[in-house]
């Protein structure tokens, strides 16, 4: 029976090692550490891809897929990384090398390193369902951890996608609403509750999210959106903003400053049975000046109050829209730029509508007419 | 004959119908069909001579001002879906 000494060196008698100059020359070579969690959150090399010892073999084909690619394997001090390079030759990998020395005399020689910051233990396991998937992943999940995403409204559109935002860990989410909770809120606005009758929107918004993830700052404005504090709100330095609003100036308003700001919108409105949901990203696509350059008159715009809405639907678009903002920062999918989703909960159908940049738009386009805010009179509150 | 769908804000108006029927070769023909058929709906999205501007018309996913306007061809199995603005977010 060999000893662990024999062992090591008959496996590296078999393997190749390759110093830091050696295997920095291998081109297009996928750099795989294979240490432990807490070794590589220590700091690592750069572009190195962390995959543990211990699940090297089963992950390798999705990391590494073509068995032609060199590959450079490293751990503390290329023990490990030697039997690594051995089990990875035994699966088929033509071009693999164990970084000699390892991670100890890279650091050594005062070759780059990499201090990342990392998701604690704590953080790892709440988030554990988003570090599963590979879009979002620790790094799409500190993205989430350092966005800024503002909701202006804490009602129908603005309950869903504040619950399910501060699940997801987003670090600071802004509430504007300057309303009070009462009975007929609680047939779909579910951030409230029997609990918060009669108290401000956005403090039993804050309470139930403080409730739900503490990671979550929430920043509270008891007011009513306008061109007074609309730019005092938004220097706050909001990088999604999330329209949960119920009327028309409070639209124009908000979309003429995020495309003066440069400011992702993500759109949702509802009635009756059916939503809307889209992704105003100023100059990528439309604003919503460019669907409808002006809001409709007084005699011709619907009348909310009178309408109704099907409990669920605000949860459907809210949370549609929260998957837009999610996915915009996290950097991952395709967000509904120029798409209109159109929802339908009574037929239970979807539709998709193509939108365009209106090059004549009196907000974003070539030749702007309107540089100012409007505040337009309110006709369609109740 | 093609298909209209009428969002829920101008279905009152289409006496309750989510889809009516308007005939036309082009969008032109097809909205003054449909104003003749359901005047109170054609009034809400068509003045005589252009859409109204707080409307959206899409034949077949398509916004008819970005394929060209009033002039656009219609087939008979083309969707048309009117899009006024709408404004709610039921907040109150």
């Amino acid at each position: 029976m060999p000893t662990y000494r024999e062992l090591l060196r008959e496996v590296k008698a078999r393997i190749r090692e390759a110093d830091a100059r050696e295997a920095q020359a291998m081109d297009g070579a996928v750099w795989i550490d294979v240490r432990r969690q807490e070794e590589w959150e220590q700091g690592h090399l750069p572009g190195a891809i962390h995959v543990p010892r211990g699940s090297l073999e089963s992950r390798i084909e999705g990391v590494v897929p073509d068995r032609s690619t060199p590959v450079v394997l490293y751990c503390a001090s290329a023990e490990r990384s030697a039997f690594a390079a051995k089990s990875l030759g035994e699966l088929g990998y033509e071009n693999v090398v164990s970084l000699a020395g390892g991670f100890t005399d890279w650091k050594r020689n005062g070759y780059d390193i990499v201090l990342p910051t990392t998701l604690s233990p704590e953080r790892r396991t709440r988030y554990s369902r988003h570090l599963l998937i590979p879009e979002i992943g620790e790094a799409g999940q500190l993205k989430l951890l350092e966005s800024k995403i503002l909701l202006i409204g804490a009602g129908g559109l603005g309950s869903p996608a504040a619950l399910y935002l501060a699940a997801a860990g987003i670090g600071k989410l802004g509430i504007v609403d300057a309303d009070i909770v009462d009975e007929t809120n609680l047939q779909r606005q579910v951030a409230h509750s029997l609990n918060t009758l009669g108290t401000p929107k956005v403090d039993s918004a804050k309470a139930r999210i403080e409730g739900l993830n503490p990671d979550v700052e929430v920043v509270t404005y008891r007011e009513r959106l306008s061109s007074e504090n609309i730019d005092r709100i938004l220097d706050d330095g909001w990088e999604i903003v999330v329209d949960g609003t119920d009327n028309f100036p409070t639209r124009y308003l908000l979309n003429d400053a995020c495309v003066w700001r440069d400011i992702p919108l993500v759109y949702g409105s509802i009635y009756r049975f059916e939503g809307q949901v889209t992704v105003f990203k100023p100059h990528d696509g439309p604003c919503y000046r460019c669907l409808f350059p002006e809001p409709p008159p007084a005699e011709l715009a619907p009348s909310c109050s009178e309408g109704g809405v099907l409990g669920v639907l605000p949860g459907i678009v809210g949370t549609l829209q929260t998957n837009e903002a999610l996915k915009l920062a996290a950097g991952c999918g395709d967000p509904l730029v120029g798409r209109l989703l159109l929802v339908d909960a009574l037929s239970g159908e979807f539709d998709e509508m193509h939108i365009k940049r209106n090059p004549n738009c009196p907000v974003c386009g070539d030749e702007p007419s309107i540089t100012e805010y409007i505040d337009y009179v309110e006709f369609c509150s109740r | 004959m093609s298909v209209v769908r009428v969002p829920p804000v101008l279905r009152e108006e289409a006496g309750g119908a989510r889809e009516v029927e308007a005939s036309g070769e082009t969008v032109r023909e097809l909205l003054e069909d449909l104003s003749s058929r359901l005047p109170q709906l054609g009034e809400r999205i068509y003045d005589g001579e252009q859409i109204r501007p707080f409307v959206n018309v899409y034949v077949d996913g398509e916004d008819v001002r970005t394929l060209g306007g009033l002039d656009v061809p219609v087939r008979d199995d083309s969707t048309v879906v009117l899009l006024p603005a709408m404004a709610g977010g039921c907040g109150r």
